[in-house]
């Protein structure tokens, strides 16, 4: 297997001997439904509520030679929230809380990467959400990648951090401390193009 | 006693009539009150338990009430011809606006799958779920059609005391005396 790939790769690199090496593109395989995006906050300090969103797309670009120039964009559709329960999910997104009829769309664009390990790493970027964008941190670790059984290549990761939402101009004073955060885990797989 | 004439409405309809002017303007005030309880609030569960388990019940009241509409005698409009219309198209709209109303918020409710439970007694199952943002989009109409219903039930009420003090007619007494229905002409 390994010997193939080396073929391959070298029978590759031999018809482009003038390409440097570049970082591939890929696109997050939300048609195949390899990719969440998940929140995750206190309830009242007794236990959490887990929710989605779940209509989502995005792209990253990733050379596993020359990690620090990898980047990655996703943008969410805000109204496809969901908790499994409709009323909550209306509530969060009224006015009172995402107004997601106001701000449609939460963005993620990445501006930088650092290693950490083998694997790992800290992502930054802008994220956008109510409207209100914020330089944000989040810790990333490659879970795997390679062929698939389908004739494509994916690499798949996964990232978490967790944000305040006053950042955000989303006013949860009226809860107690420990609802006026909240924790963001993404995964996701991507298709090489 | 129970049925309609042309001449006047049955008991059935009075109680279905008042029972249901009783039961939206409760719902009215009951909506507008609890969407504003803060979470801490004692009522923050329970006073969207009594507004969706009412709203149902008068969801089933209003299904049988159209029928019942259909199928019996309707008491003959009075008045100006041009009042006699406005009379029809107004009544037309107060039903149509009524099951707007008790629709939207059904699809609210039911908008991830789930059933609503009516005071604990049984479960109206879910059927229409999961369209994009089904849940605030029914809410948005469940908001304006209920302020549509109170604007048109208050013109209903104006033109019933219209009929009473003005006009001097029996519109209104035949729909609190069932007695009318059965007065020979």
């Amino acid at each position: 297997m390994f010997k193939k790939t080396m073929i391959a790769a070298l029978s590759v690199s031999s018809l482009l001997p003038l390409a440097q090496a570049q970082a591939a593109d890929y696109i997050i395989d939300k048609e195949g439904q390899h990719a969440f995006v998940q929140f995750k906050i206190s309830h009242l300090g007794f236990s959490y509520i887990l929710g989605s969103f779940e209509d989502f797309s995005g792209d990253f670009s990733y050379d596993p030679e020359d990690v620090a120039s990898s980047s990655v964009n996703v943008d969410v559709n805000v109204s496809s929230l969901n908790s499994n329960h409709a009323e909550r999910d209306k509530h969060i997104l009224s006015e009172d809380f995402l107004n997601a009829s106001e701000y449609p769309t939460a963005t993620f664009e990445s501006t930088g990467f650092e290693s950490t390990g083998e694997g790992e790493g800290t992502l930054t970027g802008e994220l956008t959400l109510h409207g209100v964008t914020n330089e944000i941190t989040m810790d990333v670790t490659h879970i795997g990648g390679g062929e698939d059984p389908w004739g494509g290549y994916r690499d798949g990761f996964e990232g978490t951090t967790n944000l305040a939402l006053a950042d955000y101009d989303i006013d949860m004073s009226k809860f107690p401390p420990v609802m006026q955060e909240f924790e963001l885990y993404v995964v996701f797989e991507g298709i090489r193009q | 006693m129970w049925c309609n004439s042309i001449r006047g409405w049955g008991l059935f309809s009075i109680l279905i009539h008042w029972l249901s002017a009783i039961a939206v303007i409760g719902l009215f005030a009951l909506g507008w009150w609890m969407t504003d309880l803060t979470y801490y609030d004692a009522w923050y569960n329970l006073a969207p338990w009594w507004h969706r388990s009412m709203g149902m019940l008068l969801l089933g009241v209003t299904a049988l009430r159209v029928v019942w509409r259909l199928f019996q005698p309707t008491p003959k409009e009075k008045g100006a011809p041009m009042e006699k219309v406005a009379a029809k198209i107004g009544h037309l709209l107060i039903y149509a606006l009524l099951l707007v109303v008790l629709i939207s918020g059904y699809l609210i409710s039911t908008a991830n799958g789930s059933g609503i439970s009516v005071f604990d007694w049984f479960t109206a199952p879910a059927t229409l779920s999961g369209l994009s943002n089904q849940a605030s989009i029914a809410g948005e109409v469940h908001w304006y059609s209920a302020w549509a219903l109170m604007i048109i039930s208050l013109g209903h009420a104006l033109a019933a005391f219209k009929h009473l003090v003005i006009d001097r007619n029996d519109v209104m007494r035949r729909m609190i005396d069932p007695r009318v229905s059965r007065r020979s002409a």
